[in-house]
């Protein structure tokens, strides 16, 4: 007799996923949808599901939904966190949603501290509309908004959300990962795992960036995609625990 | 118990919404509405409640669609440039199906506009403002007891049509101090909201709260949904007042403070023997479009006066629907028209309705 020792997280749906050959998303959702489950959180977690690509998550992770507005996703959570402050809220955003027009919406909420956790998914560019560029295009990085390519003295740097969010006082755990090797998959699931168990215990807002692929927007096959993140976002972009609550593990 | 005070327009209001078992205030500053949002911080933390001051307006609105999402009473309160802010929110809480209540007290703009009463938000309020196919049900209230009837009836709405429910109200009523019946506190409300995402539980199907409608035979199918709740409205929720309108050849049409200062211009002609009367309508959406008709019907005229340069008198005219003249008497910018200039004009209506009538009986000629 065999033994099982890999098999779908009961809360991510049986279903064929929408999402591009060789996009990071689907690999992302597992990994929530893993947490939530050894955390044993789905009976009382509440999704709030962004604007983009990934909007469709709440067919996906099999937990009670709500799809706010464009950035708004820290806000709409806030108010569910206020309402239920003994259900598992969390946000799942886009680098689009979370780092443009939202930035408002997440740097006060991680001010606050409000104790949710926040799922940022940064492929450098926007998916859902056509490859525009995003505040966290890498400079040089051509978009169909940036033909010649990112330009510091036309467009600006590139928003680094984890160091900008470290500033603030009240974040309890911000970690950036990414999944484009399977050890660096492994490494992002107990990030993830880390900042549901933060608000678990009540530790206060969590935090996690992970770096993703679009292999479609940015014009190549999903295994050069996977090394042009290595090679170019990850410099800018470093894999790293900014901050750690005491007594999470 | 129901208890008789002296209380501020915004004050009184906020205390209605607590009494009405509203628990959850996020809001943003801004003048002339205030004093509601610091009663709020104030007391709804006395009663358990939730009180937060967002980073903007655009954040208020979003938390009151989560907390509604979530299933308790909640409530938002602004100025013409941050309802402005609001729209996109309160679109989404519209198409999400969602009750909350959303206080508009109107200061003047467009712009920045300044923080004296008008009431120039009529068409952002009753025409949308928000984008996609949607209404509010809008309530204008025209005194401080008002304010506290319609907020215990906008908390009751917004739960029965699970559509956000808006008050719109002016400066004047906001600032001014009147005599107010509180009703007692109503316990904590239990209306039943088992589409709330509030967790699904065990063994139970998980709750969606969208939007997002892709494919368009979908999305028409919701539109129609949308419309017919709107048509229930209109057909169960149409609010208004007549004052002196049964043998009224000269009607004023006006909501809210305008209402009051008409009232008082109907009395001054009246006692001229000028047959004028008042038509107040208290709910904008749905718009109390019968009675004018009727009244139109009847032969009489009408006078349209608002704290703008003319809004309302468009839906005016759409319910006369060319029967009778309609003239428009309005004040922007925070002034606020005497009476006496009300009157003159209803008078002035009055004789030119008369001299149509001798002319060319049965018809009616330009106003």
């Amino acid at each position: 007799m065999g033994t099982k020792v890999f098999s779908r997280p009961d809360c991510l749906r049986d279903v064929a996923s929408h999402y591009c050959p060789g996009c990071h998303h689907g690999i992302i959702h597992r990994l929530v949808a893993e947490a939530i489950d050894e955390l044993e959180l789905a009976p009382r977690t509440i999704g709030v599901a962004p604007v983009g690509c990934s909007v469709f998550i709440y067919d996906y992770i099999d937990t009670d939904f709500i799809q706010a507005p464009h950035g708004r996703a820290p806000a709409v959570a806030t108010g569910v966190k206020r309402a239920l402050p003994d259900r598992i809220v969390f946000t799942y955003q886009g680098d689009g949603d979370l780092a443009a027009i939202g930035t408002s919406e997440i740097i006060h909420t991680a001010a606050r501290g409000e104790n949710v956790t926040v799922i940022f998914v940064n492929n450098a560019i926007y998916g859902m509309t056509g490859g525009q560029s995003a505040p966290t295009t890498l400079l040089g990085q051509s978009t169909t908004t940036a033909p010649q390519g990112r330009d510091a003295g036309a467009d600006g740097a590139p928003i680094q959300v984890c160091e900008m969010l470290n500033t603030l006082q009240r974040p309890a755990f911000i970690s950036r990962v990414s999944v484009h090797t399977p050890a660096q998959v492994v490494r992002a699931k107990k990030a993830i795992r880390r900042a549901f168990q933060c608000q678990q215990e009540g530790k206060g807002f969590s935090f996690v960036e992970v770096l993703s692929a679009c292999p479609t927007n940015w014009g190549m096959t999903p295994l050069d995609a996977n090394k042009w993140l290595e090679q170019y976002m990850l410099p800018y972009y470093p894999i790293k625990d900014f901050r750690i609550p005491e007594g999470v593990q | 118990m129901a208890e008789k005070v002296l209380m501020k327009g915004n004050e009184a209001l906020a205390e209605a919404a607590i009494r009405a078992g509203c628990r959850f205030f996020f809001g943003y500053p801004i003048t002339p509405q205030n004093e509601l949002l610091e009663y709020m911080a104030r007391h709804l933390p006395e009663v358990g409640g939730t009180f937060l001051q967002s980073e903007s307006e655009i954040g208020a609105i979003n938390m009151v669609f989560g907390a509604a999402c979530a299933g308790v009473r909640v409530m938002t309160s602004s100025s013409g440039p941050g309802i402005s802010l609001k729209q996109e929110g309160i679109s989404y809480i519209a198409g999400s199906e969602v009750p909350a209540v959303i206080v508009n007290i109107m200061r003047t703009g467009p712009g920045l506009g300044g923080i004296a009463p008008t009431q120039s938000d009529y068409f952002q309020a009753t025409k949308g403002g928000g984008h996609g196919d949607y209404r509010l049900m809008v309530l204008a209230p025209a005194s401080v007891q008002e304010m506290v009837d319609l907020t215990a009836l906008a908390f009751e709405k917004a739960d029965e049509y699970r559509n956000p429910v808006l008050i719109l109200g002016d400066g004047v009523l906001g600032q001014m101090m009147e005599p107010v019946v509180l009703p007692a506190p109503s316990p904590e409300k239990t209306v039943e909201k088992p589409w709330a995402t509030t967790g699904k539980g065990d063994n139970e199907k998980a709750k969606l709260i969208t939007s997002l409608y892709i494919q368009p035979e979908e999305a028409e199918r919701f539109c129609d949904h949308l419309r017919a709740k709107y048509s229930a409205m209109e057909e169960r929720e149409t609010r208004f007042e007549c004052y002196r309108t049964d043998d009224a050849e000269i009607i004023a049409v006006a909501y809210g403070t305008a209402a009051r200062l008409c009232m008082a211009a109907v009395d001054m002609v009246r006692e001229k023997g000028i047959r004028a009367g008042l038509i107040r309508p208290i709910t904008l959406f749905p718009f109390p479009s019968a009675p004018l008709r009727k009244a139109a019907e009847g032969g009489a005229w009408f006078l349209t006066v608002e704290l703008s340069t003319g809004q309302m008198v468009e839906d005016v005219r759409l319910a006369v629907g060319g029967r009778q003249p309609v003239a428009f008497y309005g004040r922007s910018g925070g002034m606020v028209p005497d009476p006496r200039v009300i009157a003159a004009r209803l008078e002035e209506l009055a004789e030119k309705k008369g001299n149509a009538e001798t002319a060319q009986p049965n018809e009616g000629g330009a106003a």
